[in-house]
């Protein structure tokens, strides 16, 4: 094994991360017409609580209540057999479901795509939305499917060789996001 | 390559990954698309030497609706009637490409034997009267899912020990898990070793009753029986049959399992099977959702996340 010296530069701190949801909140009012059939779905376990936030910013700004679920997609994965089988995440759809609604699926990084297609064909099995959008806190670039955010909270470019870390308060204890850059010595 | 042959070969964090993960995919199956994509391109065959109803079909439908594709056998009709050796069937499932081989033998010990034999995950359907692990898995899930915790949780496991693989494997697996276990049944139907088991045993069923959370009814396995191991089918119920009387006698929470098949007013009466505090349908469609979660685990990854190694 080389040594492996990792440097670690946030590239968003909480007060960012703050206002890039609330933008995102706004955005997704704005082209949805209020928000009106609107379900956020996040894809756990960060995805889920990025999504319970921009649903509290949806109800601050116009006091509504905006559906909220989670969509574990493990099961849908196109890697499962490359590594051990992984534990299972939580789906928990609102209760009138998604059929006809416009679902905004909620992720922490865009990377390749291939988590957002296993959340597709997730949502295929659980129900008919009338549309699907996508909403992540980073676009980091990289993609092997054709696939694009509709919300970005920031574009990062990097390299192969670097890693994009997002820390929630719920989950880490603070709100971050760094980018680790691994040099092999 | 790793298998499930033994509820004692469970570590306690393995025991509530599968239940844990046995409770997302009950979420699945109470959707109106009840199908997963996660096994597709697998094979899972079930090997069945003895009968059995709910244990194949819930083994059946656990990889149907993780989209593996099953081959069933079972013995009658096959080329074992032609005296053909186990050894000799599972290097035949080995040659079709069997990723996991579901097996219900009457030989105590046949899934290990078959685990040295083929390159799949062997995973243990009852053999004779040793274990029968999915059943104890189904088992605590639905203890846990109707009591909720199994730590500390008191459960009385009563009737045919000597002949129940079911028991063995409970009383491992609660074990494990946190759980007190009391096997009560009369002296002649309790095996040698059983003072070895983690668990504690009485031969009076009333005086067990009232201190108990769970009561499981184990069903006297009258085709095993080749001597007399009890006076008459009327005493053994008088004395270690659960009626509504006995019933009376636990607490108000106390909840009544019993693995199936039943033979109604031997060790359980109808009343009793009948009631709302008994789980008796419960356990069979926990069955599946338990199952499903061991074929995952066996066979969702690059190699297996539970088990233990033959």
């Amino acid at each position: 094994m080389p040594d492996v010296q990792n440097q670690a530069r946030a590239v968003l701190e909480g007060p960012d991360i703050h206002r890039a949801l609330t933008r995102i909140a706004h955005e997704i009012l704005e082209r949805t017409k209020g928000a009106q059939s609107v379900v956020l779905l996040g894809i756990p376990t960060r995805g889920a609580t990025l999504a319970r936030r921009l649903a509290e910013r949806i109800a601050q700004f116009e006091g509504m209540k905006v559906p909220v679920g989670t969509i574990d997609i493990t099961m849908y994965r196109d890697d499962l057999r490359l590594r051990p089988a992984r534990p299972l995440g939580r789906t928990d759809l609102p209760p009138d479901g998604i059929d006809g609604r416009t679902v905004v699926l909620v992720d922490d990084v865009l990377f390749s795509g291939r988590t957002v297609r296993a959340a597709l064909d997730a949502l295929n099995d659980v129900g008919r939305p009338r549309a699907v959008q996508l909403a992540t806190l980073v676009d980091r670039g990289h993609r092997e499917l054709p696939i694009r955010a509709d919300y970005v909270g920031k574009n990062l470019p990097t390299s192969m060789a670097e890693k994009v870390k997002v820390y929630l308060e719920e989950t880490d204890g603070r709100d971050a996001v760094l980018l680790i850059k691994e040099e092999a010595r | 390559m790793r298998h499930l042959i033994s509820a004692g070969e469970l570590t306690r964090a393995d025991a509530l990954l599968v239940l844990d993960t046995a409770e997302e995919m009950a979420r699945v199956t109470e959707r109106s698309i009840k199908k997963l994509p996660t096994l597709r391109g697998r094979t899972v065959v079930n090997l069945f030497f003895e009968d059995s109803t709910r244990t194949r079909i819930s083994f059946e439908a656990a990889a149907k609706r993780l989209s593996a594709d099953v081959i069933n056998f079972s013995a009658k009709g096959s080329s074992v009637s032609k005296g053909e050796s186990l050894k000799d069937t599972a290097l035949t499932l080995e040659a079709m490409g069997a990723d996991a081989v579901v097996i219900r033998h009457g030989a105590s010990g046949a899934p290990h034997r078959l685990a040295n034999w083929v390159r799949g995950s062997v995973v243990n359907a009852g053999d004779g009267t040793h274990e029968h692990p999915t059943q104890a898995l189904l088992d605590a899930f639905s203890m846990r899912r109707r009591m909720g915790r199994l730590e500390g949780l008191k459960v009385a496991v009563v009737g045919d020990v000597l002949h129940s693989r079911v028991a063995r494997s409970n009383v491992l697996l609660l074990h494990t898990l946190g759980a007190e276990v009391t096997l009560v049944a009369p002296p002649t139907l309790l095996p040698v070793s059983v003072e070895t088991w983690p668990c504690q045993v009485s031969y009076d069923l009333d005086a067990v009753l009232p201190k108990s959370d769970v009561v499981m009814m184990l069903r006297v396995q009258l085709e095993r029986m080749n001597a007399a191991y009890f006076p008459s089918a009327r005493e053994y119920s008088r004395r270690y049959g659960l009626d509504r009387d006995r019933f009376a006698r636990l607490h108000d929470d106390a909840i009544v399992m019993h693995p199936g098949p039943m033979n109604r007013g031997m060790e359980i009466s109808a009343e009793v099977a009948d009631s709302p505090r008994s789980t008796i349908v419960e356990q069979v469609a926990n069955g599946v959702t338990v199952r499903m979660a061991v074929l995952y685990l066996l066979l969702g990854g690059s190699e297996p996340a539970i088990g233990g190694i033959a």
